[in-house]
């Protein structure tokens, strides 16, 4: 038995890092909005998937108009990743002033339903728009970056095979690495990144320290937003194919991610994602193995979802988390 | 216009008359004209009207019963849409007792649970196995289906299990505060549908994905409950108990000492209140309303799948505790039968009028922007518009304020008081 | 205090909507009485929003094209028909509740629906109890027609049917020892997959997994490396073309190259269109013949396009069948009735009492149960990335 997990195991690594990776950026954007105002930003997963509609549109516009194959692939994907995050950026910026900030004051959870609320406004407007365009709101994006791989673990040793991965991973891989580098630098080292940090702290002390608290607000959806739609264009070209139901079940991975990381934490975040991709793709290619046939792939919810809260008993406050003393 | 509420304010004859005026006016529309949902509303509306008007409680129970009972029924039973507005009226009953579940655990605990629907899924599988022929696939004795008639025992025995599932989802949550024991219902609420979902091997408890079919409908000497207005009353009475028991545990001690978990944990303790006990009451009677109505899902349903109960399921229960007003009881059961009633109701009648307009081209709208799949949309907005204009619910919470002074003299008179009532009591008996 | 108030002015105001509520209802239906001879409304009940809408709209738009053209006759026999499209949302509770609407509106005789079973299956007890004729154009598990209810029917062939057929043919004709079965763990994709997976197992074919996925996700990897590690001949996969064309697209990233199996649900251009040249070798079981073949077929497909500018799915033309199947039986009721309105009863009676109806992509005649006796089932494969497949294979039953 442990042979045999051990030689599927180089492929399950890439695979579980890929879908970590999408994890992890989707839920650094749950885990500053969490830092910051305390509010689980539902509306966060819909944010990821508009980004993917908003790229897979303008790839497909650019193919159309014959700028695809006159440029370099890797450029065209950088200029739609830039284009992309900041406008979804401001789509974030936007939906905070709009639905959220009209509520500061309120009951903590009330947010959540406007939250609610604009993630299945969007869904349906997304939907509206791909299908009165294209007459059908699956949307396949042109295929990228196809190329595939084998990386020759089995020359390391016999007892492990090959892992097939394509381009689009590498790709993926690399920008989630270069956007959480950047990020945690943002955050701890410049000057802005240490105004998120006060307001997350105590937003009052901070607004006494000449911090303007509703920018800063403004700032962290405008970069978690960013994120989020960035993530959506790597994901579009990594699966190619999107519709406007995706946000929902990876919005709650992610998020699911974030709360095992210690929500609030960024770097927690991003260990949390890659975990949880880790041990998913862990669960659905061995869950078989390991329990003689009783339970299969489709117990592989159950089984994240059961570390998680093992985690969570023994560590309440998440992995990274920093335990909160209350005093009295 | 201010006048007139200045004026009505304190008159009580008045605002009865105009609520018996508009019960009548209402009731009369919607028996002379059966097909308009309108008229059913706004007759639903009246038990609003009812509990702002400032009559005394046990009046305003005697009317409401009155209403629910023999106004409601009655006078939308002589039309074609009788069965559709019962079922609607149900289907309300169902939900609302499910969100004053939750509000105990929500509102009143302050324990966020988002994945409340796992104990509607116990109560509905718990019958549902037992009434079909399912349970012979692993119970060594006994003869199965089991009759209609254990239909009635076992909302008692929903009611049990599901409660117990809920100490059991308690223990490992106890440790867990906040956001992280929201995270870890919601697991377990997914955890639960997934099993359900997969139980059909190695031992078929569940039937897996295919659900059961053909669930035994309840039955009394002989007499079977199949439609909607039938299990229109089964519903009424759990509801009754269900907010009886709510109402009794919010002012009682257990009540008290939820809200005080609520507000301070740290302090709460320090009162000597026992955390743990408290917390796992919560869950416990939380989950055991919503065990109920899960039987009576599965009967009225017929069939049980595990697509019933979603995540978004849910959170749809929980955006009907937070819209009605944390808490608050009137809030809660208005919040659920607003989010209710426009999900199954309006929202579909509103899109079958625009359909009707669209297909005989009085209007005309894109295919994609066909009326009939604007529901999300129209919802979406419906919540963001709610949240932002009524952000402490529908009906916010209100602690009762008790005057020191008058509760000391009050102490008093009562209990002359309670001499000289209590054989008019024995005499009304 | 000012929420009182303002609940005041509300209550004063619902007052007077309660009294124009009462005119304006009595006065509708007094209009639409009154129109060209009587009203007869047939609803469609499929998931029009949510993750499968595209196919449950494909069924609206078959039916509604196929009642359009239906519309003359019946004028003429003095009848209004209309269309009253319901979203079930692919949820059961939904269905229920929309079904008991349907039951209520007198003027409904029949629906055209669902798509999934695990909606069907409830709704249709309702439709039972108010004697409404349901046909469904897509519901293939074994208990919709099982319970003996009189309302139901079905245009399609059921999974016990479906899914052995498929097996014979991959064993047989491709001759696959070892088969690796995937499913998406809903109602339609557990029918079909255990039904093939039991016909395999008689006929001699190893199983080396059985495994589930979920229905919405779109990374497949887990799965798809056990299949990896276990060499099968052949990958068969019960569930819809989403998954379908996900999981493909994913397994030939991976290397896997065997031929991949599927059941109707994978018979739509959005599978090609997902899984663009990694459709290559993938077969399907359907149970549509290939309409491009047939002129009626290809008139429909232009007729669809026209009229909606969209491409056809597999299902549209069952929607199109499903509708003038029960649009047939509705017409002999009223025949049979001396042109005045038949009763539910009657025309359910009637719709069952159809023997020998061609259709687009079926010949459909009830038996007993309600099945269609004609169902048949075509297999099909793709050899490139295009809609649909070439027929490879033809089974009665």
């Amino acid at each position: 038995m442990l042979a045999e997990i051990l030689q599927s195991l180089p492929q399950v690594l890439v695979d579980g890092l890929a879908l970590g990776a999408i994890y992890a950026v989707i839920a650094l954007g749950y885990t500053m909005v969490y830092g910051i105002l305390e509010l689980i930003n539902f509306a966060h997963g819909e944010i990821f998937m508009t980004g993917a509609f908003i790229g897979v549109a303008m790839l497909i516009l650019m193919t159309g108009m014959g700028w695809l194959a006159a440029m370099p692939a890797i450029l065209a994907l950088i200029l739609v990743l830039v284009v992309t995050s900041i406008l979804t950026g401001f789509m974030g910026v936007g939906i905070e002033r709009m639905a959220y900030r009209p509520l500061r004051n309120s009951p903590k959870l009330i947010t959540l339903i406007s939250a609610i609320g604009v993630s299945f406004l969007l869904q349906d407007l997304v939907r509206f728009i791909t299908e009165y365009k294209r007459g059908n709101y699956i949307l396949t994006g042109p295929s990228m970056f196809n190329e595939q791989f084998a990386i020759k673990f089995s020359s390391i040793s016999s007892s492990f095979s090959d892992a097939f991965f394509k381009t689009s991973t590498l790709i993926l891989i690399i920008s989630v690495v270069i956007m959480m580098v950047g990020l945690d630098f943002f955050v701890n080292k410049t000057k802005w990144g240490m105004a998120m940090r006060a307001v997350a702290q105590d937003r009052e002390t901070a607004s006494l320290m000449s911090i303007n608290v509703n920018k800063v607000i403004s700032l962290t959806f405008f970069i978690g937003s960013a994120l989020g739609g960035a993530t959506g264009v790597l994901f579009a070209v990594q699966y190619g194919t999107i519709d406007p139901y995706i946000g929902f079940i990876l919005g709650l991975k992610a998020f699911t991610a974030a709360v095992l990381g210690g929500i609030g934490n960024i770097r927690g975040a991003m260990a949390g994602g890659i975990m949880l991709g880790l041990l998913e793709m862990f669960a659905a290619a061995n869950l078989q193995l390991l329990t003689g046939g009783i339970l299969g792939a489709e117990y592989k919810d159950v089984f994240a979802f059961a570390i998680l809260i093992i985690v969570l008993i023994f560590k309440p406050e998440g992995l990274f988390g920093k335990a909160v003393t209350e005093k009295v | 216009m201010h006048k007139l509420t200045n004026k009505l304010k304190g008159n009580k004859l008045a605002q009865i008359i105009l609520l018996v005026l508009y019960v009548l006016v209402t009731s009369l529309s919607l028996y002379l004209a059966q097909a308009s949902v309108t008229a059913f509303l706004l007759l639903l509306f009246s038990l609003l009207l009812l509990y702002y008007t400032e009559l005394p409680d046990r009046l305003k129970w005697v009317i409401a019963g009155v209403v629910l009972i023999g106004v409601i029924p009655f006078v939308s039973s002589t039309g074609p849409g009788y069965q559709s507005y019962m079922e609607v009226a149900t289907v309300v009953g169902i939900y609302v007792a499910m969100a004053l579940g939750l509000n105990i655990v929500v509102g009143l605990a302050g324990l966020l649970d988002l994945g409340f629907v796992a104990f509607f899924a116990i109560g509905a599988y718990t019958y549902g196995i037992f009434a079909t022929g399912q349970a012979a696939n692993f119970m060594p004795f006994g003869d199965f289906p089991l009759s209609g008639e254990s239909f009635w025992i076992f909302i008692l025995i929903g009611c049990f299990v599901a409660a117990l599932f809920g100490v059991l989802l308690g223990i490992p949550v106890l440790r867990v505060k906040g956001d992280y024991l929201a995270i870890v219902t919601l697991g377990f609420g997914e955890i639960i549908r997934i099993v359900f979902n997969n139980l059909d091997k190695p031992v078929n408890i569940t039937n897996g994905a295919m659900g059961l079919a053909s669930v035994k409908p309840p039955e009394i000497f002989g007499y079977q409950f199949v439609y909607p207005n039938q299990f229109y009353f089964i519903v009424l009475a759990i509801l009754l108990f269900v907010i009886l028991a709510v109402r009794r545990f919010e002012y009682s001690r257990i009540g008290r000492s939820w809200k005080a978990v609520r507000e301070n944990e740290i302090a709460a303790q320090s009162m000597g209140i026992h955390l743990v006990r408290t917390k796992l009451l919560a869950f416990a009677i939380g989950a055991s309303f919503s065990g109920m109505m899960g039987v009576v899902f599965a009967a009225k349903q017929t069939f049980v799948d595990p697509t019933s109960f979603t995540l978004l399921e849910s959170i749809t229960i929980l955006v009907m505790v937070i819209l009605g007003g944390m808490g608050s009881v009137p809030g809660v059961i208005l919040g659920a039968a607003v989010i209710t009633i426009l999900n199954l109701q309006v929202l579909t009648e509103v899109t079958n009028y625009l359909n009707q307009l669209s297909l005989n081209g009085v209007i005309s709208f894109p295919e994609a922007l066909a009326p009939a799949k604007m529901q999300r949309f129209i919802f979406g907005a419906i919540l963001i518009v709610f949240a932002i204009y009524r952000p402490q619910g529908l009906i916010p919470a209100k602690n009762p304020v008790f005057d020191e002074e008058s509760l000391k003299e009050g102490s008093k008179k009562h209990r002359k008081e309670q001499i000289t009532v209590e054989p008019d009591k024995g005499f009304q008996a | 205090m000012g929420i009182k108030k303002g609940l005041k002015v509300l209550a004063a105001s619902a007052l007077s909507l309660g009294l124009l509520a009462g005119c304006n209802a009595s006065g509708g239906s007094g209009g639409s009485g009154g129109g060209s001879g009587k009203v007869i409304k047939i609803a469609t009940q499929t998931p029009l929003s949510g993750g499968s809408a595209t196919l449950g709209e494909s069924i609206k738009l078959g039916a509604q094209l196929a009642l359009e053209e239906n519309k003359k006759k019946f004028e003429d026999l003095g009848y209004k028909l209309q269309l009253q499209p319901y979203d079930d949302q692919a949820d059961p509770k939904k269905g229920v509740a929309n079904a008991q609407l349907i039951g209520s509106d007198k003027s409904i005789l029949g629906v055209v629906g669902h798509l999934n079973s695990g909606v069907s299956i409830p709704s249709s007890e309702v439709y039972e109890k108010y004697k409404v004729p349901m046909v469904s154009p897509a519901n293939t598990a074994t208990e919709v027609t099982d319970r003996g209810l009189k309302t139901v029917n079905r245009i399609v062939a059921r999974d016990d049917f479906q899914g052995p057929a498929g097996a014979d043919f991959a064993i047989n004709k491709l001759g696959a020892k070892k088969i690796f079965v995937i499913q998406d763990k809903t109602a339609y994709g557990t029918g079909l997959a255990d039904a093939f997976k039991k016909a395999a197992e008689d006929a001699g074919a190893e199983i080396l997994g059985y495994e589930g996925i979920t229905v919405g996700e779109k990374d497949f990897n887990g799965v798809l490396t056990q299949v990896l590690s276990k060499k099968p001949d052949l990958v068969f996969f019960g569930g819809l073309y989403t998954e379908g064309g996900q999981l493909i697209r994913q397994a030939r990233d991976k290397g896997i190259k065997i031929p991949f199996m599927g059941g109707d649900g994978m018979d739509s251009s959005t599978l090609v269109e997902i899984a663009g040249d990694a459709v290559e070798n993938v077969y399907y079981t359907s149970v549509a013949a290939d309409a491009s073949k047939t002129d009626e077929g290809k008139n429909f497909s232009s007729k669809y396009k026209e009229k909606f500018n969209k491409n056809v799915e597999s299902y549209s033309a069952y929607g199109y069948d499903s509708m003038s199947v029960l649009l047939k039986g509705l017409e002999a009721a009223i025949e049979g009735n001396d042109g005045d309105l038949p009763s539910r009863e009657k025309v359910a009676e009637a719709i069952r009492k159809i023997q020998d109806f061609q259709g687009v992509v079926t010949k459909v005649g009830f038996d007993d149960k309600g099945d269609n006796k004609f169902a048949k089932v075509y297999i099909y494969k793709f050899s490139e990335a295009k809609y649909p497949g070439v027929q490879e294979g033809e089974i009665s039953k």
